[in-house]
């Protein structure tokens, strides 16, 4: 590949194999990486999750000690977010945001090769503790101090992983800013940008403010363990509830970056198929600013039982309930797309509309989990369980698929076998709603999370949640079939592949060059 | 605002090993770094060898965009890009050192006072530790005196002393960079070495204070919550300058060898940026760490 390309000679020229892989700064090439990834991470942390589920069959110890099994549920919970949603949603950053602001590249090309080829050392290093003395980290995924200073010769390997991708998030989220604030096209101003664009770039930016504080917090368990200091020990001053602090300010802002390009995701579906412009384009963004800036004002909803003054309990109560009012904000607008639209109901339609009402109910469920006096009733239950499922899977997982089915004619220039995509949603949609929906009803009769055994009165819902699990699991090998069928052939996609799409990556020819705009676009 | 003007002639950055052997780099210091803290001897060699891979790989990489910038292929574009590139990583700092200045007012608002005994904390007082006095920083390696009593840092010597060097080198970093903006490179070397010498004096006297703190104050990294606050903020800060004054090494050989331009410098600006930040990071420490 040359170094400089000026002409429209070298476009299509890319070294193959080792070559094209391991040294690429080709932002297709590297979305391509991290969507894979991505994929096999779905399967690695899906497997564990149905070990979960195969012990919470019944009642009683069967297949699992109770250590692994709670290994399995903090390996579970620390893969599908560090290693599927977060890695899918930049894979979709990087095959998409240089082609919908037109651009030829991401603004860092080899700084994004980093930040795509730490993932693997990073998960390597991480799921080698499966096979280490005292099994892999089982404190939760939460790593809430003092359980986790027992973890056994896993622990340091948790914590330099963690380092490992939050070092990784934080290279990929200032390229992705770099590249929206300097890479536009002429015209491209900031309030014409597609809202995927907009999600990222606020997205980026509670990547870049909280990754280090995570860094920090597990540092502190480190030094905590290994070298004599006393943040989280009372006895010295420090505090154990001080952790759950510092890792609540990361995580609140964390399940943002997990949820708010799902939502530039849907925003651009739903206008396609309803054939109607994105009802209150302005108001989107300033509801994505709104919902960041309150997610930095509302960690301590996550432990409200610890023993806070009651003055934090309600400010924290009353700043996570105002973020239902941007998030209602969104809710509608994608409503009031769809009223009176053309509407069609494609894969990712489907996908985009599921996701709208599930996500809605996962919202929900938050409302109620916000309220003090209930969540004492919730915390540590199945409910929270289900709450969170509900945001994350038909949340941020049906964005990412909506994504796939939506993007995938234009990036493989094939179109998708339309009838299998039905049908991979159908089941997908069925068994998701098998498995979470009764953790709502055992979660509120009292149900515990994160012990592998139960009273006999949940058994029921708890084998409808089991067959539910391994239901979503086997849909998804027909996804890696459609998906890898699409690769390989099929109908020949057009530039613009759906006939309401709108939006500067479908000008570009499908498959789109190697380098998206070699001649920036002019955007009026 | 898009920019028109530099978009006629696009640039992509040929593809690069710097990356993979970084990642090898890393991942091999980390599993040295954590076999040797779970007690295997050998971990420190693999941490050796991690450590010169990473090494060579930030020799490598900064050597390949030092010649590509002065061969002059960066466009405008790519100098804007780095410019925010560097922005937002500094950001990123500042909000890691956020977290340990975090951990410092949890401890001295909350967390000592309850053990103490006030507002929530009654309970822990009464059946813990009755009689703990919460006093910062008298008592502040916790009720059980983990580490042993201790005395504080006075803040009015070396540390008052090292808040004057390092501003002088904000100045002195500032003054090189009028002289390489006015191309009088004699300003710009000299301004370099002054700001090069303030950091090492820095450097060695932070190590001065740490090594009286060990042997006379019997304040350590062990000293409770005012021994791991003290010792994570200042080594962390510590560290920082070290990098900084390394950089600016970079930079001063850079100089000397006759690199940037009173229009692109870039790779100084960045470093001046970097200095600037370790020096208002050191204020923070001075004021909440050693004075107040």
């Amino acid at each position: 590949m040359s170094a400089v390309a000026h002409d429209d000679a070298h476009h299509e020229q890319h070294p193959y194999w080792i070559k094209r892989w391991l040294f690429t700064t080709n932002h297709k090439d590297i979305g391509t990486l991290y969507l894979w990834l991505s994929l096999l991470m779905f399967f690695i942390g899906g497997i564990m999750a149905l070990i979960v589920r195969t012990e919470l069959f019944q009642p009683g110890l069967q297949f699992v000690d109770p250590q692994f099994f709670l290994s399995m549920t903090t390996m579970h919970a620390l893969v599908m977010i560090f290693g599927v949603i977060m890695p899918g949603f930049v894979g979709l950053a990087n095959w998409l945001i240089p082609m919908m602001i037109g651009a030829p590249d991401m603004a860092l090309p080899r700084m994004n090769n980093w930040s795509f080829w730490i993932l693997p050392f990073a998960f390597a290093m991480l799921l080698s503790t499966l096979f280490m003395d005292g099994g892999a980290p089982a404190a939760g995924w939460t790593m809430y101090a003092p359980l986790v200073l027992q973890t056994g010769a896993a622990f340091p390997f948790l914590v330099f992983s963690i380092h490992f991708m939050g070092l990784s998030s934080i290279l990929g989220a200032i390229n992705i800013i770099a590249t929206i604030l300097n890479m536009r096209a002429p015209g491209m101003t900031l309030m014409k940008m597609p809202l995927f664009v907009w999600t990222w770039l606020i997205t980026a930016y509670l990547l870049i403010a909280v990754m280090p504080v995570l860094a920090g917090a597990v540092t502190m368990l480190l030094t905590d363990k290994y070298f004599g200091t006393s943040f989280f020990n009372a006895a010295g001053g420090g505090d154990p509830v001080l952790f759950q602090h510092v890792f609540w300010f990361f995580g609140h802002p964390e399940v943002y970056i997990l949820i708010l390009p799902s939502f530039g995701v849907i925003s651009s579906i739903v206008p396609t198929f309803a054939r109607k412009p994105l009802f209150g384009y302005a108001s989107m963004v300033y509801a994505t600013a709104s919902i960041a800036f309150l997610s930095f004002i509302v960690w301590s909803h996550h432990m409200f039982t610890v023993g806070m003054p009651l003055a934090g309990l309600l400010f924290f109560m009353f700043a996570t309930m105002l973020i239902a009012v941007p998030t209602g904000v969104k809710v509608f607008n994608w409503v009031a797309t769809m009223w009176r639209g053309s509407l069609t109901f494609e894969t990712p339609m489907l996908f985009a509309i599921a996701f709208i009402v599930l996500f809605t109910i996962g919202g929900f469920s938050g409302l109620m989990l916000a309220i003090v006096p209930a969540d004492f009733q919730y915390q540590d239950t199945y409910f929270v369980v289900a709450h969170f499922h509900y945001v994350l899977v038909p949340g941020s997982i049906f964005a990412l698929m909506a994504a796939v089915y939506y993007w995938l004619p234009k990036w493989t220039g094939h179109m998708y076998n339309e009838r299998l995509g039905k049908w991979h949603f159908w089941l997908t949609t069925i068994f998701v709603n098998l498995t979470f929906f009764p953790m709502h009803f055992v979660g509120l009769a009292g149900m515990p999370r994160r012990i592998p055994d139960y009273a006999l009165q949940f058994t029921e819902y708890n084998m409808i949640e089991t067959i539910g699990a391994f239901g979503f699991g086997l849909s998804q090998l027909l996804f890696v079939y459609i998906v890898v069928q699409t690769i390989r052939g099929g109908e020949k996609a057009t530039a613009q592949v759906w006939d309401g799409a709108r939006g500067l990556e479908w000008t570009l020819p499908s498959p789109p060059p190697y380098h998206s705009f070699t001649t920036a676009p002019e955007v009026k | 605002m898009a920019h028109a003007q530099s978009q006629e002639h696009y640039y992509i950055p040929h593809g690069s090993h710097w990356p993979i052997i970084g990642s090898i780099g890393v991942a091999t210091m980390m599993v040295g770094g954590a076999t040797w803290l779970n007690g295997a001897e050998q971990g420190r060699i693999v941490l050796m060898i991690g450590a010169i891979i990473t090494l060579s790989m930030v020799f490598g990489w900064f050597g390949t965009v030092i010649r590509e910038s002065e061969s002059g292929i960066y466009n405008d574009q790519v100098d804007r890009s780095f410019r925010w590139g560097m922005v937002w990583f500094i950001f990123s700092e500042v909000m890691f050192f956020g977290a340990f200045f975090g951990a410092l007012y949890y401890a001295r608002i909350w967390s000592m006072p309850w053990l103490g005994g006030e507002g929530a904390g009654v309970a822990t007082q009464f059946f813990l530790w009755p009689g703990f006095e919460a006093m910062w920083p008298q008592t502040a390696n916790g009720p059980a005196q983990i580490g042993g009593e201790f005395k504080v840092m006075e803040a009015w010597g070396i540390p008052a002393i090292n808040t004057l060097i390092l501003l002088s080198s904000g100045a002195t970093v500032t003054w090189a960079h009028w002289g390489l903006k006015a191309n009088k490179r004699a300003q710009l070397i000299l301004g370099l070495i002054l700001t090069i010498a303030l950091g090492v004096l820095f450097i060695s006297l932070q190590a001065t204070e740490y090594v009286h703190a060990y042997h006379e104050l019997n304040l350590t990294l062990e000293s409770g919550i005012y021994g791991s606050t003290f010792f994570m903020l200042t080594g962390f800060h510590g560290l920082h300058v070290t990098l900084g004054a390394i950089m600016l090494t970079v930079i001063l050989l850079r100089s000397i060898l006759g690199h940037f331009t009173p229009e692109h410098h870039f790779g100084f600006e960045a470093v001046a940026w970097y200095w600037h930040f370790v020096d208002v990071v050191w204020l923070g420490l001075f004021i909440f760490v050693y004075w107040l």
